[in-house]
């Protein structure tokens, strides 16, 4: 319980956020989640929606048949998990090596830096 | 019936005994708001993970998916990868940064930078609107399901039945708080997740494990698309509508978002969703072998006569399968998941009452007994709890699948434009986010209302009656049943410009609030016993 309802800065008044936020580390942390983070975001989007799009209009490429009875649309379908499984286990990846590390050292100097 | 239906009832007896017994245990600890709301953040993130995909995996998306596949083919896959899909945005954009900056509810966020009192009141308004959608759409489904598993025809006694699981949802949310809700999520993830993987198996064997037989034996027009959209320009569109409000929505639902409050850090809540990713993703594998293997050993002309309809593949593939004892327990298992789902609705929307409005609104945050809070929110789970069940009672044998649409597209309109404005836009404010709010709530019941799933559908010459909510009348305009693809776009431009169109621009609360989302800074943290 460190912080009040209201979230006034008050344990922790000595801290200019501003001036945190524009810190080399703090930017370096921002640009490392947000470069990964947003593009995956629109990747992954836009893969769902040509998958949407080709499941709503083009039904005859979808209902082709490709190994036995398994066709087209099927095999997508089961690509969007492959894929979902596959973001989840790079983000987890990137996020352990590449974000908290970081993010751990600033919280360290700002909640060591109230003490 | 008869004696099947003493069995299934025997069943799911053991489990409420079970889950209560779990629940007393869990709750002797339960002291202060972060106890009973947030389960004292003290759970690990793959008990959170399962927890989370037995919030998320609604008698909706069992029966309603496996049945939606037996039925419509294609088209009912469709859906479950939507519901899978969704939870990329909740890993890569929310969870954590969510988990670093709140409290308890999804108002903690959204007001963090912004006038408290209008924010917290916009969040409850558009938490309780969702919750109580989906609760209803659980507990009106109940009833049918009452049909079909215990031979309960009568509305009468349907009704004690809905007033039964309303009663038992109140006892665990009360006894049990957030951790003893968690602790029946938990269960009932495993029992469902374990039943759908021994009759996937099952059907699997019959099949000399091979998909392409099982699918040989359906009928060709349920493997590819467009059985239930594809009829019209409408429902194709109708159909990208339903999409997005899917992908967009699930990260948007209060009771799914509360739940990341439950574990200690922000690297926990990271590890529920990914715990949570696999277990969904694995469960929707298994209800399409179900689905297919349903309209296979079933039929799909029996599974739609049957009381209960749509929703009855699943049982009805169980009895094919292994008799009444299967039957027996899928129907418990069925039974435990409206138990589960709605006990999760009750205690967000409890929670987002106590802590926005009665000690954010009308305490101002300076409340003295910290335990006033807790009090408040059982009272209202308890209230709660009561308009469920008569509102499941009224709207028992409606057409109620809209409402879960509904909850989607409020979810996808109002809350996710606003949560995602809120952690990401350094000049987002108080006016923006009300607009987004309140407008995004507005026009997706607005659209709702005046669409043909309230009037005006076409009457069906076999039985007589339209497939719309209300019969006899036609005020529809919106061509849609889902408004997503109108009111997602509108709420994320009305959050724009609610935001350029005000002056408000408080730059030192969002530099804080962005540290702290990064950097777990200060975020809440695990209480101790």
């Amino acid at each position: 319980m460190s912080t009040s309802e209201q979230h006034t800065p008050d344990a922790q008044g000595n801290h200019n956020w501003v001036d945190v936020q524009n810190s080399p580390d703090f930017r370096e942390l921002r640009r490392r989640l947000r470069s990964f983070v947003f593009p995956m975001a629109g990747l992954f989007l836009a893969w769902y929606l040509l998958y949407v799009l080709l499941a709503d209009y083009a039904h005859g490429f979808m209902s082709t048949k490709v190994l036995g009875n398994i066709n087209v649309g099927l095999i997508l379908g089961l690509l969007q998990f492959v894929s979902t499984f596959v973001i989840t286990t790079l983000y987890v990846r990137h996020a352990n090596k590449n974000l908290d590390p970081m993010a751990e050292k600033l919280r360290n100097e700002l909640e060591g830096g109230q003490a | 019936m008869n004696g099947n239906a003493l069995l299934n009832i025997g069943i799911f007896g053991i489990f409420v005994a079970a889950t209560l017994v779990v629940v007393i245990r869990a709750s002797r600890n339960t002291k202060t708001a972060a106890d009973y709301l947030a389960a004292g953040r003290a759970f690990t993130g793959p008990q959170n993970g399962i927890a989370i995909a037995g919030d998320y995996l609604s008698a909706a998306s069992f029966l309603g998916i496996a049945g939606a596949i037996a039925v419509n083919g294609y088209d009912g896959f469709l859906y479950s990868i939507g519901f899978l899909v969704a939870w990329l945005i909740a890993l890569l954009l929310v969870a954590e940064l969510l988990r670093n900056t709140g409290k308890f509810t999804m108002g903690d966020v959204l007001a963090f930078r912004m006038q408290q009192r209008p924010i917290r009141a916009a969040a409850a308004t558009s938490t309780m609107a969702v919750s109580f959608f989906y609760l209803l759409a659980q507990m009106a489904g109940a009833g049918g399901l009452v049909a079909l598993l215990l031979g309960i025809t009568g509305k009468g006694g349907q009704a004690v039945v809905i007033a039964v699981v309303g009663a038992l949802m109140i006892a665990y949310v009360l006894i049990g708080g957030m951790k003893g809700t968690t602790w029946v999520q938990i269960i009932k993830a495993v029992l469902l997740i374990a039943g759908a993987g021994v009759m996937t198996v099952w059907v699997m064997g019959k099949y000399g494990f091979n998909l392409s037989n099982l699918l040989g034996s359906v009928s060709d027009k349920l493997l590819g698309p467009g059985l239930q959209y594809g009829k019209t320009e409408t429902s194709k569109l109708d159909f990208i509508s339903l999409a997005l409000a899917l992908v967009l929505g699930t990260a948007g639902l209060p009771h799914i978002l509360m739940r990341f409050y439950t574990v200690p850090t922000a690297k926990e809540a990271r590890r529920s969703v990914v715990w949570a990713i696999w277990l969904i993703g694995i469960f929707y594998l298994l209800t399409l072998v179900l689905g297919y293997g349903a309209a296979a050993l079933v039929g799909s002309d029996k599974i739609t006569k049957a009381p209960g309809g749509v929703n009855s593949a699943a049982p009805l593939l169980a009895e094919a399968l292994g008799g009444p004892v299967l039957l027996g327990l899928i129907a418990a298992v069925a039974f435990a998941t409206i138990l589960a789902v709605v006990a999760g609705l009750t205690i967000t929307a409890s929670a987002s009452f106590a802590h926005d409005i009665y000690a954010n609104i009308i305490k101002k945050g300076q409340l003295e007994d910290k335990e006033a809070e807790v009090k408040v929110a059982r009272r209202t789970a308890v209230v709660i709890g009561i308009v469920a069940i008569l509102g499941g009672i009224l709207a028992n044998g409606q057409n109620i699948a809209f409402l879960v649409a509904l909850a989607f597209a409020v979810a996808a309109s109002a809350n996710l434009p606003t949560i995602l404005y809120s952690l990401f836009w350094k000049r987002f404010n108080t006016a923006g986010a009300l607009w987004s709010i309140y407008g995004g709530l507005g026009i997706t019941v607005l659209l709702i209302v005046f669409s043909p799933v309230v009037s005006g559908k076409p009457v069906n010459p076999a039985t007589g009656k339209s497939a719309s909510m209300l019969q006899g009348v036609d005020f529809h305009w919106f061509p849609l049943d889902n408004p997503g693809l109108v009111s997602i776009p509108l709420s994320f431009l009305l959050g724009y410009l609610g935001t350029i169109l005000s002056k408000e621009n408080n730059k030192e609360k969002y530099a804080e609030m962005e540290v702290r989302a990064l950097t777990g800074v200060g975020a809440e943290k695990a209480t101790a016993h």
